[in-house]
């Protein structure tokens, strides 16, 4: 028993010492898997145009079980890898107990800001800013007076989306109202497009012209419903605009992609702490392009841009929702 | 007389259905234009290579082995409980109410009551179903599986609605207390100078699964309980006939059976995660279905089947974190395997089966002017009914 | 014998079947060895013998469900190969299975095509059926109401079914395999009028039993197959029932019981007004009054379904019912808590039931399992509160393997490794073991061969002149003359009347049975 103890433990060393040459970059993706089409996926699109840049390899991870999240940050811990960046809030709690063990290994996380780790780097979006924008968008696009909001999953991450939402569109019209929805309160709210079909609907009769999802994959089933029933839709993460030419009026960008890039980029030495990418930082913002040119007249374009300057002035507060967990201006 | 020995009916025949699978999943990787001599070896490598390695193999076996037991035990009554899966999500709800809500002083005790509270609340999600079919005649494989889905929204709403930590996005309870954390096998088998089973989640209730292994055995075959649930199983009308209570067996073979996949909890969610997640199982109520037929219900199979399928779940996991065998092509090759151990068992039994007749034969006719059979053989020949 | 071959004087003839050097093995078992076979064309030719005596083995041969190891088959003089049942139809062979091979929810016409339709449309087979059909039940009496449903018909007619089926693929050869198993006596007569009149025509038939009488009555010719050989073929008209039964067990056999004039004491068992009502809300018993007495066998007779087993398995405790039941002078629970098969046992009754595989046996568990089945709550089983003891329960079963000789006698064997005769003896070694003081014993000896039912029977004699009480229920009347020392008939669930054996006939039974006679007594 001790000596096939013993030869198991020098195999395993073995393997260790043997995978200790890589120092390779490792990105984990969330279960939701890496051609999600949302927050995964731009995910791989920043790490992409790192490895063509560099023309370096990364390691990668799809996840398939909850084990497996801590097993593959202290496998790829352990191999050498370096900045291991994994994907959403769901790796918050493996962290705090891996992350300790590996004080050399960096590690990045996307939408956590919260913990008290000293190697991690902690990305999170003001979402609440870039919707504030597409909010204001929606109100003077609107000609009823009455705008959506679809969320996936229903918890504070997404709540926050619509919260910046609600404050933009009412900074325009004080009077307008706003109906919001969420699609579920599971992981399974992020990828039900026909659920997402339905409450378009659903708003649309009660008298919505603008709906903006903040849904993932969902957000594929609204805006097809949208463009359908001729209304317009506001995408959501990556620019959504192409999806339907000039039925989208715009998309509130999360740049995913350049956090991923950037980590990837200053590899070992990539700082830690907490990093909040606003308007200010362009972690944040809207989507213009030849797309939807046509429905974003240059009176609004000169509204919202006097909007932005004035966030990342400090001129306009928008409250975020973390602040108390909840929202002046909107109830889900 | 039996058709094949019985060392090729527990043997073989599995060999053999791994051999099959091996070869198709072969072909698969090959496919998508990767090396299936290095994938397996990397998957062995990975999962009965080290000490991590069993680490990771040990904890799935250990889930994989209650829910298996807990099909076995309802196949002998022949139940077909399909419900393990939502068994297991109601144990671990019944395992975060105990761990969260009492101050415990040590490991152990707390163990023991997640434990029971565990099987609890899997035997009571298992009664439901049970009732119904012993009372009401509504087919229990219909019931359990809506009631996988009951349980997964039972467990949505707690955790959404009461067990959320404020503010937190996850969908899971807060961490566990740290007195009711487990010994891994990191802390039981490591000495200082040599770590073992680093990182690995396998922890003490492995060894819980494994003395399961052992009362399941005991209870079929040497209690009077298990003898009127295999007589159940095996005949309802002889069960009525020797005054054995369809009612009763039913519902207590469920109740052993649920609350067999209810103590999965103790290593999934007290063991492994220390909370609670939205989807803490993970199919593993529905891999204990082809670890108990794989097993052919007997818990020392169940045993081996739980290993072999933890090797798997493992070694697909080590093919994702180096090759770029996509994810979902490792799930294939893991489903390959269900099938042809779980599914197909006829289709090498039969073949099999022949070949053995045949050898038989041979072996006869060799031996021709050999003197007939005695009054032995004659006694017990079978009528074969066509 | 060899003067008495019948084939012999008909040397010129072609015959309708031929086999020759038949031999077939499953794993270690020689179900069939070098067995050659002649029938005629227009003849009813029987094959007799016990249970696995291999009749089955060499007809599902014939029929292409097996493929002999050895030999050949020669339809009308041609060699024929027969490897698949669709082979065999060509060649004008039909089968009518013991156990019948019809969709319950298709009605008769539908059965008759199924498998042999032309065409894909239905409907012009149905068409042709329906008419093939008229004219056939014209030819032969084989009158079947085409558009009802197989599951609403009894089981008589279902058999028609069959034949018909056989008949409208155009065989010439139709074997019937223990055809008369499932029906009444006069449900017999007429299928063995039909088979006469098939005969007639010109149809040869292949009658498989293992009942003495129905080959005497019925067939032109007999070959006899003993542990897998032909001892014998022989015509019908010079041979006798001693004769064919020596030849089938390879010993002289009593096919008559022996047994010492009754001496009846005081009443066991006290039936009053006893009523059932099954799943479906049917009466199946109907108000019953009986008696039975200590030292005393009391037969019950009556075509299968009409209440018998019914009454069997409430004094059996497996079944509810209302009325009065008294054992020994105490009432019996009839429904609820103290009425299943465990308190029943406790109250002095033992049971061997009717169906021996579905609940005497469990027919996967060992013999020293099975030797414990119903009394395995019984303290001498039992070590501790949960646990059983194994071990003496199987020196229990080693003492009655040896007592009853039960063979093989191997305690580790699985009741279904034992041909019937054995395997009802385990269930009654059991049973009889108990000395209950109430023996219920339903079909002792169906599908058992002719020298465990000398046994079995012997059993019950000697438990009755051990001043022990027995309700007997048969659908052989042969048995129940012999066994009883009262007879009562029950008809529709209800008891017609009670008779003495010395002092009625089969004819009389039968009318009975059949509901003819109101109570005379």
């Amino acid at each position: 028993m001790t000596f096939m103890k013993s030869v198991i433990g020098a195999a395993g060393a073995l393997a260790l010492t043997a995978a200790a040459a890589l120092a390779e970059p490792a990105l984990i993706f969330d279960l939701g898997g890496k051609f999600d089409k949302s927050f995964n996926e731009a995910a791989f699109r920043g790490a992409k145009r790192w490895s063509d840049e560099t023309g370096n390899s990364f390691l990668e991870i799809e996840l398939q079980s909850e084990a497996q999240r801590e097993q593959a940050l202290r496998r790829f811990a352990e191999a050498g890898a370096n900045p291991v960046i994994t994907m959403g809030f769901a790796m918050a709690d493996p962290l705090t107990s891996v992350a300790p063990d590996y004080p050399d290994t960096k590690f990045v996380v996307i939408d956590v800001s919260w913990l008290d780790v000293p190697n991690i780097r902690q990305v999170a979006f003001a979402e609440h800013e870039g919707s504030y924008l597409v909010g204001m968008l929606a109100a003077m696009a609107s000609k009823t007076g009455t705008v959506g909001f679809i969320g996936g999953m229903d918890v504070p991450l997404i709540r926050h989306f619509g919260c910046g939402y609600a404050q933009g569109a009412k900074a325009v019209n004080p009077d307008i109202k706003i109906v919001a929805n969420m699609t579920g309160t599971t992981p399974a709210a992020w990828n039900d497009p026909v659920k997402g079909s339905e409450l378009t609907k659903a708003q649309i009769s009660q008298g919505a012209d603008v709906i903006y999802a903040a849904a993932g994959g969902t957000g594929v089933g609204v805006l097809q419903t949208a463009a359908d029933e001729g209304i317009l839709s506001i995408g959501v993460d990556s620019n959504q605009n192409h999806l339907h030419p000039g039925k989208v009026l715009t998309s509130m960008l999360k740049r995913v992609d350049v956090a991923v890039y950037d980590a990837m980029k200053a590899g070992e030495n990539v700082e830690t702490g907490v990093f909040t990418l606003g308007l200010a930082e362009n972690g944040v913002g809207y989507a213009l392009d030849e797309n939807n040119e046509a429905l974003i007249t240059d009176e609004m374009k000169a509204a919202v841009e006097e909007a932005r300057q004035k966030i990342i002035d400090g001129e306009i507060k928008v409250v975020s929702y973390y602040e108390n967990d909840s929202c002046p201006v909107l109830s889900f | 007389m039996d058709r094949m020995p019985q060392w090729a009916d527990v043997v073989l025949i599995p060999l053999i259905s791994l051999i099959l699978a091996a070869i198709l999943s072969a072909l698969v990787i090959l496919g998508i234009g990767e090396d299936p001599v290095a994938a397996v070896r990397m998957m062995v490598n990975g999962a009965v290579g080290s000490t991590y390695g069993w680490g990771y193999t040990l904890y799935y076996a250990t889930n994989f082995m209650f829910t298996g037991l807990a099909v076995a035990v309802a196949f002998h009554a022949r139940l077909f409980n399909i419900g393990g899966e939502g068994q297991a999500m109601l144990g671990g709800l019944g395992v975060a109410l105990v761990c969260l809500h009492v101050p415990w002083p040590h490991w152990s005790v707390a163990l023991v009551a997640a434990a029971i509270s565990a099987a609890a609340f899997g035997a009571a999600w298992a009664a439901i179903p049970a009732w119904l079919q012993a009372r009401r005649g509504s087919h229990i494989v219909i019931t359990t599986i809506m009631f996988n889905y009951i349980a997964a929204a039972v467990l949505n709403y707690m955790l959404v609605t009461a067990l959320r930590p404020r503010g937190s996005m996850d969908p899971a309870t807060a961490r566990f207390p740290e007195a009711v954390h487990l010994p891994t096998f990191q802390q039981i088998f490591s000495s200082a100078g040599q770590p073992l089973f680093r990182g690995a989640p396998a922890n003490i209730s492995f060894f819980v699964a494994v003395f399961a292994c052992i009362a399941v055995w005991a209870l079929i075959w040497r209690t009077r309980l298990g003898y009127e649930i295999r007589a159940y199983g095996h005949s309802e009308t002889g069960a009525r006939y020797a005054g054995i209570s369809p009612f009763r067996i039913t519902m207590i073979a469920m109740l052993i059976s649920g609350g067999l996949a209810g103590m999965m909890a103790i290593n999934n969610v007290m063991g492994e995660a220390e909370r609670l997640v939205l989807n803490a199982t993970e199919g593993a109520g529905f891999i204990g279905i082809a670890v108990a037929l794989m097993g052919r219900s007997h818990p020392f199979g169940v045993f081996l089947a739980a290993i072999l399928f933890g090797f798997l779940y493992q070694g697909g996991a080590e093919l994702a974190l180096w090759t770029n065998i996509p994810r979902e092509l490792i799930v294939v090759i893991q489903a390959l395997v269900i099938l042809f151990t779980g599914a197909l068992d006829n289709m090498v039994r039969m073949p099999l089966e022949r070949l053995f007749q045949a050898i038989g034969r041979k072996r006869r006719d060799a031996g021709e002017g050999a003197p007939k059979p005695g009054p032995r053989s004659a006694q017990h020949e079978p009528e074969p009914e066509p | 014998m060899s003067a008495d071959d019948p084939a012999e004087r008909q040397e010129t003839a072609v015959p309708a079947i031929e086999l020759k050097g038949i031999s077939k093995a499953f794993g270690p078992v020689q179900a069939n060895r070098d067995i050659s076979i002649r029938v005629m064309p227009g003849t009813i030719h029987g094959i007799i013998g016990e249970n696995g005596a291999g009749k089955s083995t060499l007809m599902s041969i014939l029929y292409g469900f097996y493929k002999a190891d050895r030999g050949e088959i020669f339809i009308n003089g041609r060699k024929t190969d027969i490897p698949d049942s669709q082979a065999a139809i060509a060649a004008g062979i039909g089968m009518v299975f013991q156990h019948f091979k019809l969709v319950e929810t298709f009605t008769v016409l539908e059965n008759v095509i199924l498998g042999a339709e032309d065409g894909r449309l239905l409907k012009p087979s149905l068409a042709k059926a329906r008419r093939l059909l008229k004219e056939l039940a014209a030819e032969y009496e084989l009158n079947v109401d085409p558009d009802a449903v197989i599951s609403d018909i009894g089981v008589g007619m279902q058999q028609r079914v069959e034949i018909l089926k056989a008949l409208y693929r155009q065989a010439d050869i139709l074997i019937l395999d223990e055809p008369t198993g499932v029906l009444t006596p006069s449900e017999a007569d007429q299928l063995f009028r039909i088979l006469h009149r098939l005969k007639d025509e010109g149809k040869t038939i292949v009658l498989i039993t293992h009942k003495l009488r129905e080959i005497m009555e019925a067939t032109d010719t007999v070959s006899v197959m003993r542990r897998g050989e032909m001892t014998a073929t022989v015509r019908t008209a010079e041979t006798s029932p001693e004769h064919l039964a020596e030849l089938m067990v390879g010993r002289k056999v009593l096919l008559r019981v022996d047994k010492a004039p009754v001496r009846a004491g005081r009443t066991v068992l006290e039936v009053e007004n006893l009523r059932v009502i099954d799943e479906e809300g049917v009466e199946r018993i109907r108000g019953i009054d009986l008696k039975v007495r200590a030292g005393e066998i009391v037969g019950l007779a009556g075509v299968a379904g009409n209440g018998q087993s019914e009454l069997l398995e409430v004094l059996g405790g497996m079944r509810a019912a209302t009325g009065l039941v008294r054992l020994n002078g105490e009432a019996l629970a009839l429904s609820g808590p103290g009425s299943d098969g465990q308190a029943r046992r406790a109250a002095g009754i033992a049971h061997v039931p009717e169906d021996r595989q579905r609940e005497g046996l469990i027919m996967e568990f060992h013999a020293w399992e099975n030797v414990g089945f119903g009394y395995h709550r019984d303290p001498a089983y039992r070590r501790g509160a949960v646990f059983m003891n194994n071990a003496a329960l199987r020196a229990d079963t080693e003492a009655k393997i040896a007592q009853y000789d039960i063979r093989p006698a191997n305690c580790w064997l699985t009741a279904r490794n034992f041909s019937g005769g054995n395997q009802q003896k385990i269930v009654v070694a059991r049973e009889m073991e108990r000395n209950p003081d109430l023996l219920l014993v339903g079909q002792p000896t169906r599908g058992v061969d002719i020298g465990a039912i000398e046994f079995i029977h012997k059993q019950i004699v000697a438990l009755r002149d051990a001043g022990k009480a027995v309700l007997l229920v048969s659908v052989e009347l042969e048995e129940i003359l012999g066994l009883s020392d009262r007879i009562a008939v029950m008809f529709d669930g209800r008891i017609m009347g009670e008779r003495l054996p010395g002092a009625t006939d089969e004819k009389e039974l039968g009318l009975l049975m059949a509901g003819m006679a109101r109570e005379a007594a």
